[in-house]
């Protein structure tokens, strides 16, 4: 006989297996799968690692070496209050373009499989930021090596490393879920692209990432001030050297939370929405 | 009678001004292959689509493995396999690595998943482009594949949906051949196409759907039969007593039979029965007549699809767009 039995032991585990294997396990599992898949895309597609490793190089290079003698910094060196800027920008491009890995993953019938597999929906989104921020981690890592080689000298303690990285991937986080927003209601990945440009660029310059912002005109200043970038560069500038961030990390803190808050469940219904016809 | 696996009750399912289904249904008892044949735009996506719970019915009720679609459609997810139309696959991974993800996402072990990937690469004849990524997959391999990832849990029921559509006859061939192994497993499965020749060949049952419409349900042999059963048809040499010919059919229990003067052929429905033609040879050759061909036919889908709707099937298109 060449007839193939559909019985091996295997399928009669999965059998069993299915209905058993639910709850918080499976989910952790189903996501950490997922993001092993996103890790093979990035090692099969490495140009998807430019945003955040050539693009925060150049940054780094270009700022210190081009601005850096035009701009004095009192009680520090201009690269040690850049590289806050630096990190916070990157950062932000980085966990938008979450949105944009996604709605590329949108146009294939991939996620129809998903869908009709036994996971929750927002397991692929899980699975998606949870990339993103391995993907930050690299960019933090190098962009600390190519600032201490152009004269980054931070001087923070073991806390306030910590809390300055804490505080950029919990603000990445957080903005992953704008991105997703985004990317889930413009129609193609290219307009969620520019959407994000849009959104980014003005932000970040209009922010204390480049130059202080007592310069700016009293209305820049004042909303440069108050919005969550600044804050958030502030809060991991005084850290990395060695300062008291003082109410600025509160703010960082709660802009951070209140993002997630206000875009998490804001982004799984636009991706259920999006999903689902 | 075995439990129904698959029930769709009045479905109803409009998209804007588009009434894709307008009260469908069917149910499909376990371990049996229905063909939901139909045309491009007739609404068979719309209906897998709905009974493996990834759309959801304006109306109606579907019921699959026991279970609501719209109240338990977790539990529908880990009782199926659904191929759809446009192949479902990571193109970044190897073949290996899409098996073994689908698996793990469906909840197998590790371990499991590995031993089941290498069964399923083997038996889809896939071991040999386990390694090499999908995008390097030709239309044939990616269908197999496809097939194969809905099959990691063996689910009891398997929705699939246009599964060869665009794929040349002979990957039409091997998929076929590979679907009926899969059934003969037990599997409940609901098969939608265009091709009247592939619900012929793998079906049941076949519920014929239109417009979002069943227009009509049976078995193959049912069906045929409701365009009348088989015909005999003649050729002669030109020239040749097209009327005695005629009377030899009726002779032989043909009924009212056709001459076509301009092509000499003299065609009736008849009962055919063994050494029928030969019989008729003999006869004809008696009273002098040659016969050029004797041809019995008998009625194909196709004939069913136009008695039913008034309008051929748009299928038998090679050029149907694969998966971009």
């Amino acid at each position: 006989m060449s007839s193939v039995t559909i019985d091996t032991p295997s399928v009669v585990a999965a059998r069993s297996a299915a209905p058993t294997r639910s709850g918080f396990g499976s989910w952790f599992t189903d996501t950490a799968v997922l993001v092993k898949r996103n890790i093979l895309h990035i090692i099969r597609t490495p140009e998807l690692l430019l945003d955040v490793t050539i693009q925060p190089i150049m940054f780094v290079l270009l700022f210190r070496f081009v601005f850096g003698g035009a701009i004095a910094i009192q009680g520090t060196s201009y690269v040690n209050f850049l590289m806050a800027g630096i990190f916070v920008q990157t950062i932000a491009f980085a966990m938008l373009w979450s949105g944009v890995l996604l709605a590329n993953d949108l146009q294939k019938g991939l996620i129809d499989r998903f869908r009709s597999l036994p996971m929750k929906s927002w397991t692929v989104l899980a699975a998606r930021t949870t990339t993103d921020l391995f993907r930050s981690m690299l960019a933090i890592t190098i962009m600390i090596a190519v600032g201490l080689a152009v004269g980054f000298r931070p001087d923070a303690t073991l806390v306030g490393w910590a809390g300055a990285i804490g505080i950029l991937l919990l603000f990445g986080f957080a903005l992953a879920w704008i991105g997703i927003t985004l990317g889930m209601t413009v129609r193609t990945p290219e307009a969620a692209t520019g959407a994000i440009f849009i959104f980014v660029f003005p932000l970040t310059f209009a922010s204390s990432a480049f130059v202080p912002t007592e310069t700016m005109p009293s209305w820049l200043a004042t909303f440069t001030e108050h919005q969550p970038i600044t804050l958030v560069i502030n809060t991991v500038r005084a850290w990395m050297l060695g300062r008291p961030a003082g109410g600025d990390a509160w703010a960082a803190l709660f802009w951070s939370v209140g993002i997630l808050v206000v875009f998490f469940p804001l982004a799984l219904i636009m991706y259920r929405k999006r999903t689902t016809d | 009678m075995p439990p129904l696996v698959v029930l769709a009750d009045q479905i109803e399912k409009s998209f804007g001004t588009t009434h894709a289904l307008r009260g469908v249904s069917i149910a499909v008892p376990e371990g049996e292959i229905l063909g939901v044949l139909g045309p491009n735009g007739a609404g068979k996506t719309t209906l897998v689509r709905i009974l493996s719970t990834l759309t959801k019915p304006d109306a109606g009720r579907a019921e699959v493995a026991g279970f609501d679609v719209l109240h338990h459609p977790h539990e529908v997810r880990s009782r199926i396999g659904l191929t759809g139309q446009y192949a479902a696959l990571d193109e970044l991974l190897t073949g290996r690595e899409n098996l073994e993800m689908i698996g793990r996402l469906y909840r197998l072990s590790k371990a499991d998943a590995k031993r089941r990937t290498s069964e399923l690469l083997e038996r889809f004849r896939l071991t040999d482009a386990a390694t090499r990524i999908v995008k390097t997959y030709s239309g044939g391999m990616r269908r197999r594949l496809d097939l194969a990832a809905s099959t990691s849990a063996a689910p009891p029921v398997l929705f699939l949906d246009e599964p060869t559509t665009g794929l040349p006859p002979r990957s039409r061939l091997a998929m076929w051949a590979l679907i009926e192994e899969l059934v003969a497993g037990g599997t409940t499965l609901l098969l939608t196409t265009q091709y009247l020749e592939e619900a012929d060949q793998l079906a049941d049952n076949i519920a014929v759907i239109d417009q979002g419409q069943v227009i009509a349900r049976g078995t193959a042999a049912e069906l045929k039969r409701q365009v009348g059963g088989e015909r005999i048809e003649l050729t002669l040499p030109a020239g040749s007593d097209l009327a005695a010919a005629a009377r030899i059919l009726i002779a032989q229990g043909g009924h009212e039979p056709q001459i076509d003067q301009e092509h000499w052929q003299v065609t009736a429905p008849i009962d055919a029965t063994p050494g029928l033609t030969t019989t008729i040879a003999a006869e004809l050759h008696a009273i002098g007549i040659q016969l050029d061909a004797a041809a019995l036919l008998r009625p194909t889908l196709d004939d069913v699809f136009l008695t039913l709707t008034g309008h051929v099937a748009t299928s038998e298109d090679e050029s149907t767009p694969e998966a971009a």
